[in-house]
């Protein structure tokens, strides 16, 4: 009742539309959009909780691949011909549909990368070349995926900046007063991810952001595990740069979001050289093409961004408030129902989370439980998940990770607990 | 009794001892038990310098040359690894360094373990038998 003593009409109206929502979901039906979930493993039903790591992808997105190899093919942005034309009309119109889906202010905002892992190795190599000085600060978190720690240590060896580590506190968030304090005249550019893809913990972005920008700092953010699972604004959040990946949302592998504002992309210096990203070249000087395409040097992922507006087309149409929301009834459940083991630790436990349960089982290694669940059709992640000193923070070599998606139910996580309980079996 | 068996009969021994078990849960079961067996490496030599990056799971192995021969000694912090450790050690140990160089592992496809030995797995498995073979080259003087 206190929630509702002092409520806005906006927190009223969402909380309907969710709740609504909710009921709706019909989750039978989005599974049988996506053909891979029929398949058995090890005769069993294929349980899929990795989608942390990559998710499966809907009939649409699969036939928007094979209708463009089939129907549509050929280079963007060079020919005159029909195909030629065709084909480069689907890319840009990909780009739009992109565009709204994060809520950009122009499409020459948003780059074309191969993932995440591209957008910020973009971002790192360009400020290097002449912007990054001697002593200029950049500030990660402990929490990190190695893709946005290893290009922002690569950029401070060319350049002789700094890196800055944000602690992370027990209860797997981040440590926000350590944070402030590492904020300093000297601090050029934060770069920080928004949700985690080890333990799951949603971080406070926005106010990470704000705090970052009133030390004249610029953001970047390792978006490629919040955007399949909330509706991501980058104006809202007043990001400078934002990467994602088409395949952690439902889309092909090989393709990714830049989103920078323009004012900045125009600023950075070029990435990589090559065709499409020129105006004119002679061996005297050349002169660089309008954004985006300064920065998408060679033959793009066509199929790829076209397939990536299919599965964005499909998430629009189930609607990004019905999945959180579904999603977020998953995570409670599957906290509750796994909490229920005995010897279970939750690693991060008390954070805002989204759509990722990591743990260990007493002293059982990672690696037994992987493999014995893996033989009862259950897809867990198990190890480091690329962010080893997140690993080393909480002293464990590993952890075993279950995330969800948009296609999971409450029964795949019973059976996710009835295989732990075996396991627990065997080996504790 | 017969002196040493050949790498062929201990493979062949493991192998038929895995199809007593009808189904892969207590082949896994049986692996986990050998594990406990294996003659283990004292806490003191679980060093670097004796420890194989598996990633996921790790392995340490000590090699003992005595002659021409070599015993291994080794552990695993995962149960399945320490498993398929006991087995590789007990196909291998106490051979010449020749037969153990020419030791190609079929056996674990045999007992429905092949995955383990991709080097993909992480598992520090595939890295360990590259060890044991190295160990089978290095000069015996040393
Ligand atoms: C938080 C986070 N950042 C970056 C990446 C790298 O994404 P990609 O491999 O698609 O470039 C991942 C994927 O594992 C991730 O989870």
């Amino acid at each position: 009742m206190s929630e509702l003593q002092n409520p806005t009409m906006d927190h009223v109206v969402k909380s309907n539309i969710s709740e609504l929502s909710d009921i709706n979901y019909d989750v039978e039906s989005v599974r049988n959009d996506f053909p891979i979930l029929s398949r058995k493993i090890h005769d069993q039903d294929l349980v899929y909780f990795d989608n942390a790591a990559t998710t499966q992808k809907p009939a649409s997105v699969i036939q928007t691949l094979t209708r463009f190899y089939s129907e549509q093919n050929a280079n963007v942005h060079r020919g005159i011909h029909t195909l030629s034309q065709e084909a480069s009309d689907a890319f840009e119109a990909a780009r739009g549909t992109i565009k709204k889906f994060i809520n950009a202010a122009s499409e020459q905002e948003v780059v074309f990368t191969t993932g995440t892992t591209g957008g910020i190795n973009l971002v790192a190599t360009a400020l290097s070349r002449g912007i990054l000085r001697p002593g200029d600060e950049i500030v990660i978190s402990g929490m990190e995926h190695h893709s946005n720690i290893v290009p922002w240590q690569m950029a401070c060896e060319y350049t002789g900046a700094i890196l800055k580590v944000i602690d992370v506190l027990p209860d797997g968030t981040l440590d926000l007063e350590h944070y402030e304090s590492l904020l300093t005249e000297k601090t050029r550019l934060v770069s920080i991810g928004h949700t985690s893809n080890a333990i799951g913990t949603i971080h406070p972005l926005k106010a990470i952001i704000d705090l970052a920008h009133s030390a004249e700092a610029l953001v970047m953010v390792d978006g490629a595990q919040a955007v399949p699972h909330e509706s991501v604004d980058v104006v809202a959040l007043d990001a400078d740069f934002f990467a994602f990946s088409s395949h952690k949302v439902y889309g092909p592998t090989g393709f990714g979001v830049l989103y920078g504002k323009k004012d900045l992309l125009e600023m950075l210096p070029p990435y990589q050289g090559g065709g499409d990203m020129i105006e004119t070249v002679s061996f005297e000087k050349t002169t660089y093409n309008t954004l985006p395409f300064k920065f998408e040097a060679g033959t793009p992922n066509i199929a790829g961004a076209i397939a990536f507006a299919a599965a964005i087309d499909y998430l629009n149409e189930i609607g990004m408030d019905a999945v959180r929301k579904h999603e977020q009834g998953l995570i409670e459940y599957g906290l509750d129902a796994l909490g229920s083991i005995p010897g279970m630790r939750i690693i991060g436990d008390g954070c805002p989370r989204a759509s990722v349960i990591s743990f260990l089982v007493g002293d059982i290694h990672p690696y037994d439980a992987g493999t014995f669940l893996d033989r009862m059709g259950i897809a867990v992640r198990t190890g480091h998940h690329c962010a080893m000193p997140l690993m080393n923070r909480f002293k464990i070599p590993g952890t075993i990770r279950a995330s969800f998606g948009m296609y999971n139910t409450r029964s795949e996580i019973d059976a996710l607990v009835k295989g732990v309980e075996r396991v627990r079996g065997i080996l504790a | 009794m017969t002196a040493v068996q050949s790498i062929a009969e201990r493979e062949r021994e493991i192998v038929e001892e895995f199809a007593l078990f009808d189904d892969w849960f207590e082949r896994y079961e049986y692996l986990i038990e050998l594990g406990e067996s294996l003659n283990k490496i004292e806490d003191e030599y679980k060093t670097e310098a004796f420890r194989i990056h598996g990633c996921q799971s790790q392995v340490w192995l000590r090699p003992d040359y005595r002659n021409d021969k070599v015993f291994f000694k080794a552990d695993s912090d995962a149960a399945i690894t320490r498993g398929l450790v006991a087995l590789v050690v007990r196909v291998l140990d106490g051979l010449q360094r020749s037969e153990i160089r020419d030791a190609r592992f079929d056996f674990l496809d045999d007992i429905g373990m092949n995955e383990h030995l991709s080097p993909t797995r992480k598992n520090g498995l595939s890295a360990m038998v590259e060890q044991v073979k190295n160990y089978a080259r290095e000069d015996a003087s040393s």
